[in-house]
């Protein structure tokens, strides 16, 4: 496992590098999950994962995040904080859909409260599976995020900065 | 307690109460009493003042197809020798409402605020009926839980205005926060009044999570029920599906094999290990002693390791089947548990060892969210938060299920009801957790993990209380053909949450963080 975490720190670290030039950004919210998905985002920051040192930040508000990292099925209650949360962000943004829930409703599909994944409501780019998915998972999804923010800043550039 | 003990109950109520009672009935373990429900407060006040009775649940049940009413239920239970007693009142559909008897047990405020979202029925004379779980522009008309309740047609989003109270005065403002926090936290909306720093009053809208685990219990079979359970609240899933595994084997009258229930306790202690460990560091890093909170969350993240080579599973999940466990645990996998196990304690002495010894943590600990004696009671708060503030309820101890009978155990206690009170029973319990596991494997009989699960009748009320690491989750079931007909659940967080509104004010903003973590409470397994 050691071996295997080293291996993706590393290349997690050259990729946010390379594709941002900077510190890639997280924004996280909980659409209606367990909380054992926000556990293990959690345990990233622990010492054994501590992406902080590979230049991933977990911030605080949507205006500084360049991901958004949604858990949960999307539930009633939080679609509307969800999809104000995903507006503030600064284009370009990638939305990752992380856990069963996130990605097609899981067990709660078929509620009367909740949506079948985050896809019914924000486009989604990366999904990260697992219930909840462990840490390595995460950084993997993570990374596969960067590969698609380097493939959108190709294509659409940020309004109103360039022509 | 002995069937006496109940009729004894009985014969002592007062005169007023007995023409309601339409009829009671006392085994070996509860007392059921059926009453008029004109006549339930009286009825909820005197158990409660003569008895010390502590509410557990009060919930509705749609019988109307076979009963031709709501039926309520109300769980309460005994202190000391822990007598249960049940109260049942028909609810007439017609007039759709019940008294309310917030007013005699504090505790029911938000049970019956919830039947009210959830049934559409009306608590009489509730102080306080505004909506609790499910949102603000939810429509009037529209009650889940009811057996006619169609999920198929779209809930429309009515415009709607949740009333926070408002306190009035010069200097004083309101801080709104979440329901997206800013830290990776479930969401929430707490509202601070405030003048200058300290908090004059804090109000909690919760419910952001609901997601609907009660209806969508009502159609799933009993063996997949476990895998739902689990997903109630996260990080005590495994207490969650223990509780609704014992209701369901309960009502199936299964005799659950001895290994299976000393691996039970195993697993049920492997998971307040992680989770107290999580939580004790949460605690030390609110106070910004970093490195202290790093050596905890290395043994959460080593614990949680531990979980995995033993189960297959971080969050133990899957474990629990009816009639056993679906895992067993071997003499190699034994050996590794004991072995990590010393080292761990070792690990956790230097940890509390440096934590207690830091003037700066004892100083932001000490008199902070203090939850009096007295409070605590109103509130019927349970597991840590309770012993934190002197009441004695474990129950692992009152009501032993699993192995919890073969092994010995201390209920640790403090009185202070402040952060370093809560922050000391945790860490006090995470070596009685060690204790027991030991104890447990040392003691484990040989034999199969599971037996083949029987057919489990129709109608019938069973419930299974499970100790969780944040204190006293319920499930009660009322079965049905091949799926529960109404499935009650009541996570410990469901209790301690109204607490946390009573120990905040008076601290300062900067406190609340601090406050909060130290009750550690689940926002999905209270919003369900």
């Amino acid at each position: 496992m050691t071996s295997d975490l080293s291996h993706l720190s590393g290349e997690l670290k050259e990729r946010a590098k390379k594709v941002l030039g900077r510190s890639l950004a997280i924004r996280e919210v909980d659409a209606g999950s367990c909380n054992a998905c926000e556990v293990e985002v959690n345990a990233l920051s622990n010492p054994v994962y501590d992406i902080e040192r590979l230049g991933v930040h977990i911030v605080a508000s949507p205006r500084h995040a360049d991901l958004l990292l949604v858990t949960g099925p999307v539930n009633r209650n939080m679609e509307i904080p969800l999809i104000k949360t995903y507006k503030a962000m600064p284009e370009p943004r990638i939305v990752a859909a992380m856990g069963v829930c996130a990605i097609s409703g899981g067990l709660f599909k078929g509620s009367y409260c909740c949506h079948r994944g985050v896809a019914e409501v924000l486009p989604v780019d990366v999904f990260i599976p697992g219930c909840p998915p462990r840490p390595q998972a995460i950084i993997q999804g993570i990374m596969e995020a960067l590969d698609m923010m380097e493939a959108k800043r190709q294509t659409e550039r940020p309004k109103g900065i360039l022509p | 307690m002995s069937v006496e003990d109940l009729k004894e109950i009985m014969e002592g109520l007062p005169p007023a109460i007995l023409p309601a009672i339409a009829h009671w009935e006392a085994d070996a373990e509860q007392l059921t009493i059926q009453v008029e429900k004109g006549a339930l407060p009286m009825l909820a006040g005197h158990l409660h003042r003569k008895h010390h009775a502590r509410l557990i649940s009060e919930h509705v049940a749609d019988e109307r197809r076979e009963e031709g009413c709501f039926i309520l239920y109300l769980v309460l239970i005994l202190p000391r020798d822990k007598g249960v007693v049940t109260c049942l009142a028909e609810i007439e559909p017609l007039y759709g409402s019940f008294p309310s008897i917030t007013s005699e047990i504090f505790a029911a405020n938000w049970f019956e605020r919830e039947v009210q979202d959830l049934f559409g029925l009306t608590a009489e004379g509730h102080p306080d009926p505004r909506p609790l779980m499910l949102y603000d522009d939810w429509p009037a008309d529209r009650y889940p839980l009811r057996k006619d309740f169609d999920a198929t047609v779209p809930i429309p989003r009515v415009p709607s205005h949740y009333a926070f109270k408002r306190v009035e005065g010069e200097g004083i403002f309101e801080i709104p926060v979440g329901p997206v926090h800013a830290g990776v936290i479930e969401p929430g909306h707490f509202r601070f009044s405030v003048a200058g720093e300290p908090i004059i009053n804090l109000e909690i809208r919760l419910g952001y999570v609901h997601r609907g685990v009660e209806k969508l219990s009502e159609a799933l079979p009993y063996a997949q029920g476990t895998f739902l359970a689990e997903r109630i609240s996260g990080d005590n899933g495994y207490s969650h599906s223990l509780a609704y595994c014992q209701a369901v084997e309960a009502a199936a009258a299964l005799q659950v094999p001895e290994r299976a229930l000393f691996l039970r306790t195993v697993y049920s202690e492997m998971e307040r290990l992680y989770n107290h460990m999580g939580d004790v560091a949460g605690i030390v890093l609110d106070t910004a002693f970093t490195p202290g909170a790093q050596m905890a969350y290395l043994l959460r993240e080593r614990l949680m390791g531990l979980n995995e080579s033993v189960s297959g599973s971080r969050f133990l999940r899957s474990l629990n089947c009816l009639g056993g466990v679906r895992r067993d645990i071997d003499h190699v996998a034994s050996l590794r548990i004991n072995a990590f196990l010393v080292k761990a304690k070792l690990d956790f002495n230097d940890f509390k060892m440096k934590v207690l010894g830091m003037p700066s943590f004892l100083d932001r600990t000490e008199t902070t969210g203090v939850l009096s004696l007295e409070a605590a009671r109103q509130l019927m708060v349970v597991g840590p938060v309770a012993r934190a503030s002197g009441i004695d309820i474990d129950v692992r101890r009152d009501r032993p299920y699993a192995a919890y009978k073969d092994v010995s155990f201390n209920v640790p206690l403090h009185r202070e009801g402040d952060v370093q009170a809560r922050f000391l029973v945790k860490c006090e319990e995470v070596y009685e957790s060690i204790s027991i596991i030991e104890q447990a494997l040392d003691q484990i009989p040989a034999g199969p993990i599971s037996v083949h699960m029987s057919a489990v009748p129709e109608m019938l009320a069973r419930f299974s209380l499970v100790e969780s690491h944040r204190g006293e989750l319920m499930h009660w079931i009322l079965t049905g053909a091949g799926c529960p007909h109404r499935h009650k659940v009541r996570d410990a967080s469901f209790m301690n949450w109204p607490a946390l509104e009573v120990a905040v004010p008076g601290n300062i903003v900067p406190d609340f963080p601090l406050v909060n973590k130290s009750f550690n409470l689940s926002y999905a397994g209270n919003d369900l």
